[in-house]
């Protein structure tokens, strides 16, 4: 019989290898992934939990969470880009432009 | 055409999927040599000469003898390529092609029950109710075979061919998902199947006689006003780039693009790929705009041939449309491409499907197909019942 | 039985899937990592019978976001794994431990084990709430609060377009 607690330790592993992953590695687009697999982690609790009190709300929360990691994304990637025009590389540990 | 429940002992209805999933992998399997034939001969006819005339009677072994080489060809594969998802790309691309045919609506088959009763069975392998859905997501999964390819064969041609190959299915998958936006909303629902019975009615609603009931005027081509049927079947052509769109194996820029470094039967796969998305998109458009399995017209000799002959005579069309359009047109520019993609075909989908949300506003709600008695489950509700759910831990 | 041995074959696979982003150096393998996560976990949705967000879970984030993800790494050229070197450190180390100890953390606390089914729960009426006729209805319906953000969403997207187009051209 697969619980609801199941699908919850599920998104919980996920979770932890998302933060793991961001604290690691330094490659912004990586550390991008990483942040998009916390994201699916947490939309599974969601629906997890969404069908263990059978209301919809679960589902609409993904919804707009989907959403906004698109924009999250293009927007991202699009200073990533500039990042990469303007300094030649995207090493997390090079790219101080505010500390000079 | 009406089959009675039990054959031999055997209960027919449950058996339908299975049959469908033979069907549909085995049709597509024979006809692909049939097929490539088809393209070459068409395209020898409109361009004045021979075609394949030396490998069996009319040519007709040409492809069997392609496949014969294609399977004795020396299996090559670069030095520095990255030999694992060089391998993936084809596979891929061959999984995803086939696994979208999985919902075209072939027919309905209807049972005679032991009790008297008329039971219809779809005969379509999965008759999901996400069935538009299900095909634009696996569709969209095909890129990966372009773009791993170009990646994976580490040479620079097959690196901008897979570039080229992951901007155009994006920017035109769009367009696509406006196309069948369109149709899912007048027909109200994401079912194929649904979607063709939402066909079969009286052309507009007009009181016309029987024999136009679910003829060729009351398809969605005509019923969401041409736009659609038009801006899905440029769409779809840039879907699985052929020409004009073929700008990811464009032969005189890129060698062959994407597949440059693949022989033998990995490019075989490719190939393959190619064809079976051709057939599955010509399904989709069938489906869609086309009617699917319904006849052009509601009189005695059409009626009498099955539904599947209908739908692939339909899919047949759809091929013969793919070669005109190679005989014909250039390939475009990348950027003449991209310019159709999103300043034109993007902008005129996006109005024509706000003019026929007004216009579907006005007409009567009853007529969606998807308005079964099944009652409408609202979170409020249920919110009334469960006065502290969120609250509660 | 067949719900059970789907979500032990999916967890399996995800995690596998999602580790291997972590640790492989290649960014294009890591992608295709975590597309293997993100089909795993859409397979996931339908076993929670949620198939209108599994089929958009593919669509948006497997044959978007991802493709884009590619993209950008092969237009950036980053394919060959020496392009970013990781400093050799003890960061990685305790990284991995602190996560480790945040997951064992987050399980002893049992709020994800012990839960507790409240009076009036009825998930017997989440099936038809999950397909695409159960979310257009409760997202459009005035009565509830999904109307408003989905609008605005409308809106978010839209700068967005704007601001990566603005952050990724050379001269606008």
């Amino acid at each position: 019989m697969i619980t609801t607690s199941h699908f919850l330790v599920l998104s919980a592993i996920l979770f932890t290898t998302g933060v793991v992953g961001v604290l690691v590695k330094r490659n912004p687009i990586v550390i991008f992934m990483c942040v998009e697999l916390m994201l699916n982690a947490a939309n599974l609790s969601f629906i997890a939990l969404g069908r263990h009190f059978g209301q919809v709300n679960g589902q609409m929360y993904v919804i707009f969470a989907l959403a906004v990691a698109a924009a999250e994304v293009s927007v991202g990637l699009g200073i990533i880009v500039a990042i990469f025009r303007a300094k030649e590389t995207i090493n997390v540990d090079e790219i101080n432009l505010m500390k000079s | 055409m009406i089959f009675p429940e039990f054959v031999g002992g055997v209960h027919l209805p449950p058996l339908v999927p299975y049959i469908a999933l033979a069907g549909t992998i085995g049709f597509i399997l024979m006809i692909l040599p049939g097929l490539i034939w088809i393209e070459r001969v068409v395209i020898a006819l409109m361009q004045d000469r021979s075609g394949p005339n030396r490998v069996g009677p009319r040519g007709l072994l040409q492809s069997t003898a392609d496949v014969v080489k294609l399977f004795f060809k020396e299996d090559m594969s670069p030095k520095s390529a990255d030999i694992k998802i060089y391998y993936l790309a084809p596979f891929l691309t061959v999984l995803c092609a086939f696994s979208a045919g999985g919902v075209l609506p072939l027919q309905t088959l209807t049972f005679h029950l032991a009790n008297g009763d008329f039971q219809t069975v779809p005969l379509t392998v999965g008759d999901v109710n996400i069935g538009v859905l299900y095909i634009l997501a696996v569709s969209s999964l095909q890129v990966y075979g372009v773009v791993l390819a170009g990646w994976a064969s580490n040479n620079k041609y097959s690196l901008l061919g897979g570039l080229r190959g992951s901007a155009q299915l994006i920017s035109y998958e769009l367009s696509m998902g406006l196309a069948i936006l369109c149709v899912v909303l007048f027909s109200g629902t994401c079912q194929l199947n649904k979607i063709v019975d939402a066909q079969s009615g009286a052309p507009f609603g007009l009181p016309l006689p029987e024999i136009f009931n679910g003829s060729i005027f009351s398809w969605f081509w005509l019923g969401t006003g041409i736009i659609p049927v038009v801006i899905y079947t440029i769409a779809m052509i840039a879907e699985t780039n052929r020409a004009p769109f073929d700008l990811p194996e464009a032969e005189s820029e890129l060698i062959a693009g994407f597949h440059t470094e693949y022989s033998s039967m990995k490019f075989a796969m490719f190939f393959t790929g190619e064809y079976v998305s051709m057939l599955v998109v010509s399904g989709l458009n069938a489906a869609l705009f086309w009617g699917g399995p319904l006849p052009p017209l509601n009189i005695i000799p059409f009626t009498l041939i099955p539904g599947f002959v209908w739908f692939i005579t339909k899919v047949m069309g759809g091929i013969f449309f793919y070669t005109w359009l190679r005989a014909t047109y250039p390939r475009l520019r990348y950027d003449a491409l991209m310019h159709l993609g999103w300043k034109r075909m993007l902008p005129l989908g996006l109005v024509w499907l706000f003019l026929l949300a007004v216009v579907s506003l006005g007409r009567s709600p009853a007529k969606s197909a998807d308005n079964v008695p099944e009652k409408p489950v609202t979170a409020t509700q249920q919110v009334q019942t469960l006065p502290n759910a969120v609250a509660h831990r | 039985m067949v719900t059970v041995i789907a979500f032990w074959v999916l967890a399996i696979l995800s995690v596998v899937a999602s580790i291997a982003m972590v640790v492989t150096k290649n960014p294009v393998r890591s992608a295709l990592a975590l597309v293997g996560t993100f089909l795993c976990v859409a397979a996931l949705y339908i076993l929670l019978s949620a198939q209108f967000i599994a089929a958009v879970q593919v669509i948006v984030y497997a044959g978007a976001i991802m493709v884009l993800f590619l993209f950008v790494i092969m237009l950036l050229n980053l394919g060959s794994p020496g392009a970013l070197r990781e400093r050799g450190s003890l960061q990685p180390v305790i990284a991995t431990g602190m996560g480790i100890c945040f997951l064992i953390a987050l399980l002893l606390s049992g709020s994800l084990i012990k839960l507790r089914l409240p009076a009036g729960a009825r998930p017997e009426v989440y099936e038809p709430l999950g397909t695409v006729r159960g979310i257009g209805i409760n997202l459009f319906d005035p009565k509830q609060p999904w109307l408003f953000p989905f609008e605005a969403t409308s809106i978010l997207l839209l700068v967005a377009v704007v601001g990566a187009i603005i952050m990724a051209k050379r001269k606008v």
